[in-house]
């Protein structure tokens, strides 16, 4: 005992002192890293900003041979791709936590639960080679039967290639499901079973019991879940850059090859020559970086109120 | 009759969520499947001894992705765990303060950064100063996307270590650093171990991170400081190609990437469940 209290005071470099510091160092080192990756996407990209300023943002044009840069067309493909796939696969997710925690006879839920955390393992590339070999044929077909029969409507007038929006915001839905779901069916888990139960004993179906109970009970972390949800598909990179077909222009119809941010850089950015061309695809990053900041704060936000309020 | 409109409504309402999560669980056991059977019939014993054959020729594999991914996912290991548990330690045993928050906070914020920003900054981080793409660069793009999931699950395992335990420690004299390592540490080291499990087969299908950095080769190398190959970016550039040969290695590829994340998982959430069970 003698020694070891001894050993304890061997005054500031004692054993206690050196792990509080190496631990304190290692969570200092965190947000060192944080500022670091900022500091660096800033200073890289200000060749960039000083050339073209806040007309980067709606600047129409990216055009390597003369020089000029804008992220406009991709921070619409951006929005477009994430928001769509994200309010698509919306009604889907919730009927699926829906079955797995209420509907489903217990064993098939667990089972389908199961595999729900599975999928959301399966890198993105895997789901991008699938989309090239299944998913883009498939669309290609039901683009040509849309624009046989429907191309009055101004977005299925557009020659079907495939590979365009539409893939993209199939890949994606297929793959922010998984998340969605995880989450929905975490926040319907919190529901207090007296609830349920008095809402039954007051003789109410299942679905008036779903309707008056677990959704408006389940709605602000489900609201907050899929803003989190949305956080990910804005940075998707690989899955979407092997089916959105690489174009720089707006989109204008549904079919349209077009490119999102981070598909952008993924395309570009190891044939990128010059100081300005990189520097823009590094502020395009800078950009993404920020907006998945926005959106992912919006959504720790919800959710953290949400876990207050019941807590 | 107001029961009967309500009966009927159930009786839809149940139809459609049947439907919707039909149609949700469908393409999801598309995408496995397909990867499954396409890539079953692609196997061969050459895919795991052998490079890359030329394009034209058949045959070849894909050992050299495979060795390269290995090397990369042991660099950002050695950089990525260390430094991940001890962040886990600080969070889970320092009291709440306004550093913590802030720590926590920023956590927070680099696991939601997208992956191919991360790449960027491996890019500028190692490949601009090394003036060449490497191994190195690719493993601490990983690293930076490792080290908040470790961090996480790693405070959210050693939470659940009983303050009896710790304090026992402590009343037998010993002092805190080795509560910390041979006490909570010890205790909690099944869920940590699944935790940098899964975190490593989360970053072991990562692309886009390694597309700026590690590049991806054609050739076997085991160097640190040079271009490598990787299993992911092999399925990339496999995939995109127009030859059908190198089509059928990504399938290959793809099924080998697939099973080894799959089983990961499988295994490491078992092992979970069944602490949550022990201590819950």
């Amino acid at each position: 005992m003698n020694k070891n209290s001894e050993k304890q005071d061997r005054g500031f470099f004692s054993g206690d002192n050196i792990f509080s510091f190496v631990r304190l160092c290692s969570g200092i080192l965190i947000v060192v890293i944080l500022g670091m990756i900022f500091f660096l996407l800033v200073f890289h990209s200000m060749p960039s900003i000083r050339k073209f300023g806040l007309k980067f943002i709606w600047n129409h044009n990216w055009d390597p041979v003369n020089k000029d840069f804008g992220a406009f067309p991709f921070i619409i493909g951006t929005l477009i791709t994430s928001f769509a796939a994200i309010l698509i696969s919306l009604p889907f997710a919730i009927s699926t936590s829906l079955f797995i925690k209420e509907y489903a006879p217990p064993v098939l839920g667990k089972i389908i639960s199961h595999m729900v955390d599975l999928l959301a393992a399966i890198p993105s590339v895997i789901y991008g080679m699938w989309g090239i070999f299944v998913l883009v044929p498939f669309v290609r077909n039901i683009e040509l039967f849309l624009y046989n029969h429907f191309s009055f409507i101004p977005i299925f007038n557009a020659p079907p290639f495939g590979v365009g929006l539409l893939s993209a915001i199939v890949i994606l839905i297929i793959m922010t499901l998984p998340y969605s779901i995880s989450i929905s069916r975490d926040v319907m888990s919190q529901v207090p079973l007296e609830l349920k139960e008095g809402a039954y004993a007051l003789g109410s179906t299942k679905w008036t019991m779903v309707r008056k109970i677990i959704i408006p009970y389940c709605k602000n972390g489900i609201i907050g879940g899929t803003t989190l949800g949305l956080g990910r598909a804005l940075g998707e990179t690989m899955a979407v850059t092997m089916v959105i077909g690489n174009s720089t222009n707006i989109p204008k119809t549904l079919f349209d090859p077009a490119n999102t941010i981070a598909s952008i850089i993924a395309n570009e950015f190891n044939e990128a020559t010059g100081t300005l061309y990189v520097s823009s695809l590094i502020e395009l990053a800078l950009l993404l970086f920020l907006i998945s900041l926005a959106i992912n704060t919006i959504g720790r936000l919800i959710v953290h109120k949400t876990r207050i309020k019941k807590s | 009759m107001r029961g009967r409109i309500q009966k009927i409504t159930n009786a839809l309402a149940t139809c459609v969520i049947v439907l919707f999560t039909f149609i949700t669980v469908l393409p999801l056991v598309l995408v496995v499947g397909y990867i499954i059977v396409k890539g079953f019939n692609h196997l061969s014993f050459d895919l795991i001894t052998k490079n890359p054959a030329p394009v034209g020729e058949s045959g070849g594999g894909v050992l050299n992705g495979i060795v390269g991914s290995a090397i990369i996912l042991g660099i950002s290991s050695v950089i990525g765990i260390p430094l991940g548990l001890l962040g886990g330690l600080y969070l889970a045993e320092v009291k709440e303060g306004k550093l913590k928050h802030i720590i926590r906070l920023c956590v927070e914020i680099l696991q939601g950064i997208p992956s191919i920003v991360i790449g960027i900054v491996g890019y500028i981080l190692i490949v601009l100063p090394m003036h060449r793409f490497s191994a190195i660069a690719g493993g601490v793009a990983l690293s930076i996307l490792m080290l908040p999931i470790i961090v996480i699950s790693t405070e959210e395992v050693l939470r659940l270590v009983p303050v009896e335990l710790k304090e026992a420690g402590v009343a037998l004299g010993m002092p805190q650093w080795r509560v910390s390592l041979f006490i909570v540490l010890r205790t909690g080291l099944g869920g940590v171990i699944s935790g940098i499990l899964l975190s490593l087969s989360r970053i072991a299908g990562e692309t886009a991170p390694l597309l700026f950095t590690a590049l991806g080769s054609q050739f076997f190398s085991l160097k640190m400081g040079q271009p490598i190959a990787a299993l992911p970016l092999q399925i990339f550039n496999y995939s995109i190609s127009p030859y059908p040969e190198w089509h059928s290695l990504c399938f290959a590829s793809s099924f080998i990437l697939l099973i080894l994340i799959l089983t990961i998982n499988i295994f490491t959430r078992a092992i979970i469940e069944r602490m949550n069970y022990k201590v819950g």
